[in-house]
């Protein structure tokens, strides 16, 4: 077995108030344990790219995360709430708080790109005359403005991925949960995932959590910002240490976390296991 | 354990352990059991969310367009023929004793105690319990399920509970249009086949009718909606295996809906006989 490498590093600034904390979570299905005592957290407006081979159970943290699974033990609290005890119907309350981009963006194939995103302003009962402005906004801001009518059928895959971006942004959620955005994608598509993502960031300061096996999208992360008076993505030459929305990464292994630390802490890991990532 | 294929397993080396009959039933009794569990729960679960909000109205309408309107035309083409042909045949077995103008009686007792809510429940069965696991079906797997818990909405009130209610309020009606249809073929074959009146055929077939005949048509009904609905609901939303459990699931939800009727008809035949006898 390979040794754990040595930047591991679960300390975090104490100021700064957790959204996601992970204590020693296990989830188990009838093909063995696959979460295996995971335990994380996220401060408020930090993004934490969880990286893994396909099968480690990223995509599980994320449901975890957003309550749509429970733990076979351990706690999850989001936003200082204990999730992991809530029932089903405590639980539709809180997922409110958070922002979902699924890895296909499982938008409703029966609704138009509009119906979709004001979606949850409809199951909230907001006034339809606040909808329509609300629906515009958020597709202007992922620059699908001229979809609203347009079925999902009839988008590309990133323009599906860009939808759901909206979707989960029209609820203005404090947490947004990314399940491989890029995957699939073209590099140009992808490259307008995640500018999407940190203009999403850096104008909205969402706390985020992204799941991804593509380390090149976690560096886009954490090196670049969006600055909104020029309106364009550029190269963050700040320490790490000073940037208002630290990037994090969490590589799963086995069902544990194997490395945690900043981009440059995993850019100088020596481990034979990580430097396959950075090859 | 060997690092490559090339070096000799060890000696202790097992070849995976074979269940025995016994765990194998007790695994499939299990599974049986759990399944029957969730079942209830989620057909309990989808008339108790009629109790408290948010209810979704319009969702409930839309399925009533689908199910009921869109079901009519079947249902009105095979009751006609369903009538016209227990016309034919009850008619020249009562032709023989010389009873012909019987046939009115026992065409209309038939359809509305049996053969109207039976066969319109296994043909809504056959067109919306399918209809109902493969639309819920594809949604699980594209994750729409997910997407819908993720954005706050109980998928049982979303998708259950309006589909449910929808069969709930169109299958007695339907049926009453089948029967209704259907009597009007059954008198359309008696005119031409047996030279039976209209009007004594027509007559005959109401004046037989009592409120128990109608009352055990109509609680046959309400029984095989809740039946179909909830059945292709629990089917769809425990689709496992991508789209070919997706098409498992929508083949099961008519074979499952469809026995299901057919069982409970029998005994709720003797329940309304009993109660017929008791209180009628």
């Amino acid at each position: 077995m390979e040794p754990y490498p040595s930047g591991l590093n679960t300390t975090l600034t104490a100021s700064i108030p957790l959204s996601i904390e992970f204590k020693d979570v296990r989830l188990g299905f009838s093909e063995g344990e696959i979460l295996r005592g995971v335990t994380f957290s996220a401060q408020e407006r930090e993004t934490v790219i969880l990286l893994g081979e396909t099968g480690t159970g990223k995509t599980l943290l994320l449901k975890l995360a957003a309550g749509l699974l429970r733990p076979d033990s351990g706690s999850i609290r989001v936003l200082d709430k204990d999730i992991s005890s809530l029932s089903e119907s405590e639980l539709l309350d809180a997922r409110r708080q958070i922002g979902f981009v699924f890895q296909e963006g499982a938008l409703f194939d029966s609704l138009t790109v509009g119906e979709n995103v004001a979606y949850r302003l409809h199951e909230d009962g907001v006034d339809e005359d606040e909808i329509k402005p609300r629906v515009e906004e958020v597709l202007r801001f992922v620059e699908l403005a001229h979809t609203t009518d347009s079925l999902p059928s009839e988008l590309s895959g990133g323009m599906r991925r860009r939808v759901s971006i909206a979707r989960a942004l029209i609820g203005r959620p404090p947490i947004v949960l990314y399940d491989s955005p890029t995957a699939g994608l073209d590099p140009l598509t992808s490259q307008t995932i995640i500018s999407l993502i940190l203009r999403l960031r850096d104008v909205y300061g969402v706390t985020a959590l992204l799941a991804t096996h593509r380390l090149q999208d976690g560096f886009a992360l954490a090196n670049f910002h969006f600055d909104p008076q020029a309106k364009k993505v550029r190269r963050d030459s700040s320490p790490e240490s000073s940037r208002v929305a630290p990037t994090r990464f969490l590589v799963l292994r086995a069902g544990k976390i194997y490395f945690e630390g900043s981009p440059d802490e995993l850019m100088k890991s020596q481990d034979p296991y990580l430097q396959r990532f950075l090859i | 354990m060997a690092d490559t294929p090339l070096q000799a397993a060890p000696q202790d080396a097992r070849a995976p352990e074979v269940p025995s009959v016994a765990e194998v039933l007790q695994d499939l009794a299990k599974t049986s059991v759990l399944k029957v569990q969730n079942y209830s729960k989620l057909s309990l679960q989808s008339i108790t969310n009629l109790a408290t909000g948010p209810r979704y109205v319009q969702d409930t309408l839309d399925q009533m367009d689908d199910i009921g309107v869109g079901s009519l035309p079947i249902v009105l083409l095979s009751g006609f023929f369903i009538g016209a042909v227990m016309v034919l045949q009850t008619g020249t077995q009562f032709e023989r004793f010389g009873q012909a103008s019987l046939t009115g009686d026992i065409v209309s007792l038939a359809l509305v105690r049996e053969l109207g809510p039976s066969i319109t429940g296994l043909l809504v069965a056959g067109r919306c319990s399918s209809g109902i696991a493969s639309e819920l079906g594809s949604m699980l797997v594209t994750e729409q399920v997910d997407a819908m818990r993720a954005m706050g909405t109980d998928p049982s009130r979303k998708l259950v509970t309006p589909r449910v209610l929808a069969t709930l309020i169109t299958l007695p009606l339907l049926t009453t249009i089948s029967v209704f249809v259907g009597l009007i073929g059954g008198m359309v074959a008696s005119v031409l086949s047996l030279r039976i009146n209209a009007t004594t055929f027509w007559e005959r077939a109401i004046k037989i009718l009592e409120f128990s005949d109608i009352m055990q048509g109509f609680s046959k009904t309400v029984i095989f909606a809740f039946i179909l609905a909830t059945v292709g609901c629990y089917q769809g939303l425990n689709v496992r295996g991508g789209t070919q459990g997706v098409g498992r699931a929508t083949t099961q939800a008519v074979v499952v809906s469809s026995v299901l009727i057919i069982v409970s008809d029998t005994f709720l035949t003797k329940l309304a006989l009993y109660l017929a006898d008791k209180f009628f």
